[in-house]
């Protein structure tokens, strides 16, 4: 028991430490990938490559001034950052990272939680994902950020159901919930991407939609809204909005990699002979390389694509993506049934 | 041993944002206090091995429900500090509701056998699968109705919002 604990917390520890080191490099990944699609050099000052320049970020907004709006709610006005971040962590306890390790004939799963109902877990945490941003949006007392949040909540709102339409079509494929399950049946090559094109274009879409980015980034329109939601928010508080939003881009990835790309799996993976915990090595890595695939296709799109009008955004939300849904659940049940 | 404490907590977490989401004089207040309760009422909800409920209580009150409240009272801008509700009909109104309410709870809870009371764990019904089976098998007609009355409900809230077209 004790054993089991310690293990637990020391996985905990781990995955947090990751997806804040993540989070902290995918900032100057994005500016290096910015800097190379604009044929620019990007920051490279800050040790060699710029290395050191997400530290250097991290000093500037630690040393920031502190300011609070007179008119702003005073415990609202903190927790708002404070509820996006913890949102955001929240989420990769279900991920299965590998598979599981065996060291003295004990087994240590490579996952936080194992639970029966992981799809519906990560859907409650992203539908609790609105709150932050709003509380911080409505606490600020200023039009800017209350404007911003009330599109943040009703773009969310809006994808948050195509995205769990998209998810039922492959719930009803795999027959299970579970996260791991899910996993193990794309062994080898069968990943559920090759089932679920449309499925996984509309979640692709949604998971845009759900982190804020572009081209979905309204919210945090800078020239319709100033900053949005985050207008009044300074130093360290900032931070953890802007910093989130990299944590949530991690976490999608690794969903979606979980979810259609087979996880830690990888073809030919019989071939090798490898032994079980060189697979767990290797498969942590495969699965690390598919995230990283996904974290640059969000940078990709957000240095190329322009962003949505807000009218534009509810209707492809509302009378494209759903529909969408809709009919493909329709088709995986006709295809269910006949086989 | 654990799943005790956790069972104190989470009681007493209930009963404070429930006490506190009536007491509050900013609606704004109220609203998250009262996200707050749905949580630890979720955490009975796993506590009881009823995973399922939990996580679709989680989704639908606190996801859904209480951030469609939140959007109308910042909306609406409800910021200023209410004083108590002036009018006596209202409160002689809450008053008699909530004292039918209790008849109705007294009346449930009275000829309750405590030692009845099934163990979560062993009866399963609250995982996922058990109970879509019941739903699905032995609830169906009931099941399907209730879809309906949502459907009707939705029809009814879009034609709310078209009222000057018609």
């Amino acid at each position: 028991m004790t054993i089991f604990i310690i293990y637990k917390v020391f996985l905990c520890s781990v995955i947090l430490i990751l997806s804040l080191l993540v989070a902290m490099y995918s900032t100057l990944i994005e500016r290096k990938v910015a800097a190379f699609l604009q044929d620019r050099i990007g920051p490279d000052r800050a040790g060699p490559f710029g290395l050191l320049q997400p530290l250097a970020d991290g000093i500037k907004l630690f040393f920031k001034e502190e300011f609070m709006p007179n008119t702003a709610d005073k415990f609202l006005y903190i927790l708002g950052p404070s509820l996006t971040m913890l949102i955001a962590l929240l989420t990769s306890a279900v991920i299965p990272w590998s598979i599981p390790v065996i060291i003295g004939g004990k087994i240590y799963p490579l996952q936080v939680a194992d639970i029966n109902i992981g799809i519906l877990y990560i859907f409650a945490i992203v539908s609790m994902g609105v709150y932050g941003i709003m509380i911080g949006g409505w606490a600020s007392n200023n039009k800017y950020a209350l404007l911003g949040a009330v599109r943040a909540s009703s773009q969310m709102i809006s994808y948050e159901l195509a995205m769990g339409l998209s998810i039922i079509s492959l719930a009803m494929m795999t027959g299970s919930l579970s996260l791991k399950d899910i996993v193990e049946q794309q062994q080898g090559f069968h990943w559920n991407i090759f089932y679920q094109p449309l499925a996984f274009l509309i979640f692709l879409v949604c998971a845009f939609a759900e982190t804020n980015r572009s081209p979905f980034d309204l919210p945090e329109c800078e020239t319709e809204l100033v900053g949005g939601y985050h207008t009044e928010y300074s130093s360290m508080k900032l931070g953890f909005y802007l910093f989130a939003e990299y944590v949530n881009m991690f976490v999608s990835g690794a969903i979606m990699a979980t979810l259609f790309f087979g996880g830690y799996h990888f073809p030919f993976v019989d071939k090798l002979g490898l032994s079980n915990n060189t697979l767990a090595v290797v498969g942590f890595f495969i699965l690390f390389t598919k995230i990283t695939f996904f974290g640059f296709l969000f940078m990709w799109i957000r240095w190329t694509l322009p962003r949505f009008r807000f009218d534009q955004l509810m209707r492809l939300g509302w009378k494209a993506l759903i529909p969408l849904a809709i009919l493909n659940i329709l088709i995986t049940g006709i295809v269910i049934l006949v086989r | 041993m654990i799943t005790r404490y956790l069972f104190y907590f989470l009681s007493i977490l209930a009963l404070y944002s429930a006490i506190m989401m009536l007491i509050s004089r900013r609606q704004i207040h109220s609203v998250l206090y009262l996200t707050l309760a749905f949580f630890a009422i979720g955490g009975h909800y796993i506590l009881l091995n009823a995973q399922f409920l939990a996580v679709v209580h989680i989704i639908v009150y606190a996801g859904a429900i209480m951030v469609l409240f939140l959007f109308t009272v910042m909306l609406l801008n409800l910021n200023t500090e209410q004083k108590s509700p002036k009018k006596m009909s209202a409160k002689i109104g809450a008053i008699v509701s909530g004292g039918m309410l209790m008849i109705v709870l007294i009346a449930i809870l009275r000829t309750y056998d405590i030692s009845m009371t099934h163990d979560p764990d062993l009866t399963q019904i609250g995982l996922i699968k058990n109970l879509g089976k019941v739903l699905y098998e032995d609830y169906l007609l009931p099941f399907e109705i209730s879809s309906v009355l949502f459907l009707t409900a939705m029809v009814g809230a879009v034609l709310l919002g078209k009222k000057e077209q018609i």
